[in-house]
C-alpha cells in the first residue's frame, strides 16, 4: 500500500483495551486523566458499537478489558457490556470510583461474570477525600462500595493517586485498603498532564515529601506480605530513567474514548499532528496494525538522540512521548525524565519550585474537573 | 505463611475468583490471567494449577501429579510447594 514502508519488526498482538465508556463522571478530581477537552454524552459509542469492539478486542488477542471512564457506573448499560465481554472471553476490571454503584448493580455485575473491580479513594480522612473529589460523601459511598464487592466475592483493588493534600498519608492508605478488604492496592503518584498539568501547582509535593511517603509505603511491604499486594507508581520527577510508558507504544494496549477514537495512551491526544482512526470506521485490529498515530512512535526507528545509540531504547522505549512534547517541545526526544536528556534541568527547575511548599491545599485553589467549565489559559 | 516448605499438605489450593487459567489461542500457550496481571505458565505449571480446584488437597495434587507423570513425588512437591507458595503472596492463589 504504501511505497515508503520500511521491514517493519513483527507487530505483537495488543494485550489490552481501556475502554473510556463515557467521560461523565459526579466527581471532580483536579488529577484526573482524561483529557481537558473531555467528549460529551451526545456523542457517546451506543450500546451495539461497544459491544461489537469487545468482540473484535477478543479476536485481535486482547485478554484484559478494562472498562473505565469518566465513571463506567454513568453507562446504564454497563452490565449488559460486562456480559458481552465475558461472553466473548475478555477478563473485565472495572474501574470505579464506586459513584453510581448500588449493592443491587453490583450483584448484577458479579452475575454478570465481572473479574476484578479496582476502586479508586481519594485520600484515607473522609474530610480531605471529600474536598479532593469535589463531593460530599463520596469517602463513605465507598467504603459502602467495598463492602458490596466483597460479599459478591469480586476481588478489590484499591488505587489511591498521591499528591500534596494526601501525600501524609500514602502509608495510612495502604492499611485503609487492607480494611477495605483489597487484595490488592495501587499508590500511584500523580502523572503530570491533562488535569494533573492544570493543577500542577496545588498537587505537586516537595521532594522531602516524596520521599518520606514513598520510604513509608516500600516500609509496608513486608508488613503486608501475602496479604495485600503493593503496586506503587513512585514519582517522575526524582528518577534517573524513565518509566516504560504503555510498556511501550503501541505495544501492549488500546485506549478507545467515548466517541471511540483510538489512541495509543490516553494522552496522545496532546500531540499535534498524529491522526487517529475510531472504531466507527475501521476494525480494532486494522487500527492496531495500521492506523498512523499506533505506528508513529513504534519500535525505535523514529528516535533521536541521546536515545537512538542508547542501550536502554528497548528496555524504556525512550519513555513517554507526551512528557517529551510538554517539556521539550518535540514528541521524539527523549522524555526529559532521563538524565541523558539536554532538557533534564527542566524537570530539575520545576521540581525545585516546590521544594518549600506546606500541605495545606483549600478546595478553591483546585480546578476541578468537568465537563461544563472550560479551563483558563495558563 | 508463603513460604513455600510451611504450606500444610492438607491445603486445598484454588484459583480465587478475578483469577483463570486460560489457553490463548492467539498466542497459543497457556496464561495465568489476574487484575493487572498476565503470566505465562509453563506447562508443568498448566498441570498443576489444572489441579487447583479448591477440593484436592496440595499432598493429592503431588500424587496425582507423580502418578500421571511418572516421577519422583518429592521432586513434584518441591515443584508444586515453589509455585503455589510465589502465587500465594502474589494471591493469585489460596491455600
Ligand atoms: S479521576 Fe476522579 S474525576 Fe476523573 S474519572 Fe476518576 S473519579 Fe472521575
Ligand atoms: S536516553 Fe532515551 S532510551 Fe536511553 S535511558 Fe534515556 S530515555 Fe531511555
Amino acid at each position: 500500500m504504501n511505497a515508503l514502508e520500511t521491514t517493519p519488526t513483527p507487530i505483537s498482538a495488543p494485550v489490552g483495551i481501556l475502554a473510556e465508556l463515557t467521560h461523565r463522571c459526579p466527581l471532580g478530581c483536579p488529577y484526573c486523566s482524561n483529557p481537558v477537552e473531555l467528549d460529551s454524552r451526545a456523542g457517546e459509542l451506543d450500546t451495539e458499537t461497544w459491544k461489537r469492539v469487545f468482540s473484535e478486542a477478543a479476536a485481535a488477542g486482547i485478554l484484559h478489558a478494562h472498562l473505565s471512564g469518566g465513571e463506567p457506573a454513568s453507562r446504564r448499560d454497563l452490565v449488559e457490556i460486562v456480559a458481552h465481554c465475558k461472553k466473548v472471553g475478555l477478563y473485565t476490571n472495572l474501574i470505579t470510583s464506586g459513584i453510581g454503584l448500588t449493592q443491587e448493580r453490583m450483584r448484577e455485575l458479579a452475575d454478570a461474570g465481572l473479574d476484578h473491580v479496582q476502586l479508586s479513594i481519594q485520600d484515607a480522612m473522609a474530610e480531605s477525600a471529600d474536598r479532593i473529589a469535589g463531593y460530599k460523601g463520596a469517602f463513605a459511598r465507598k467504603i459502602d462500595v467495598a463492602r458490596w464487592v466483597n460479599e459478591v466475592g469480586i476481588p478489590l483493588t484499591v488505587n489511591a493517586v498521591i499528591h500534596r493534600a494526601n501525600i501524609a498519608r500514602a502509608g495510612r492508605m495502604v492499611e485503609f485498603a487492607v480494611e477495605l478488604g483489597a487484595r490488592r492496592v495501587e499508590i500511584a503518584h500523580t502523572q503530570y498532564y491533562a488535569w494533573a498539568l492544570v493543577n500542577r501547582k496545588v498537587l505537586m509535593p516537595s521532594h522531602a515529601q516524596v520521599e518520606k511517603a514513598v520510604a513509608e509505603v516500600e516500609g509496608l511491604r513486608e508488613t503486608y506480605a501475602g496479604k495485600i499486594v503493593i503496586d506503587h507508581v513512585i514519582p517522575d520527577y526524582y528518577a534517573k530513567y524513565p518509566k516504560a510508558c504503555m510498556g511501550g507504544w503501541g505495544k501492549r494496549t488500546m485506549n478507545v474514548t467515548p466517541h471511540g477514537k483510538v489512541l495509543p495512551c490516553h494522552a496522545a491526544e496532546t500531540i499535534p499532528g498524529l491522526e487517529f482512526w475510531t472504531v466507527r470506521e475501521h476494525s480494532l485490529i486494522d487500527i492496531w496494525m495500521n492506523s498512523p498515530a499506533f505506528n508513529a512512535f513504534r519500535g525505535t526507528e523514529w528516535m533521536l538522540e541521546p536515545c537512538r545509540s542508547c542501550p536502554r531504547k528497548t528496555i524504556d522505549f525512550g519513555g513517554c512521548r507526551c512528557q517529551a512534547l510538554a517539556l521539550t517541545g518535540d514528541a521524539r526526544n527523549a522524555d526529559p525524565i532521563c538524565h541523558l536528556s539536554p532538557h533534564h534541568d527542566k524537570v530539575a527547575e520545576i521540581a525545585a519550585t516546590f521544594d518549600d511548599v506546606d500541605a495545606n491545599v483549600s478546595a478553591s485553589d483546585y480546578i476541578y474537573r468537568t465537563l461544563k467549565t472550560r479551563v483558563p489559559a495558563e | 505463611m508463603s513460604d513455600p516448605a510451611e504450606i500444610g499438605g492438607e491445603v486445598k489450593p484454588r484459583l480465587p475468583r478475578g483469577v483463570h487459567l486460560k489457553h490463548d489461542e492467539t498466542r497459543g500457550e497457556w496464561l495465568l490471567l489476574a487484575p493487572e496481571r498476565v503470566l505465562k505458565t509453563n506447562p508443568i505449571a498448566v498441570e498443576i494449577l489444572k489441579r487447583c480446584d479448591g477440593n484436592a488437597t496440595l499432598s493429592e495434587i503431588v500424587d496425582d501429579l507423580a502418578a500421571q507423570f511418572k516421577a519422583e513425588r518429592a521432586r513434584i512437591e518441591t515443584d508444586v510447594r515453589a509455585l503455589l507458595g510465589e502465587l500465594a503472596a502474589k494471591r493469585m492463589v489460596d491455600l
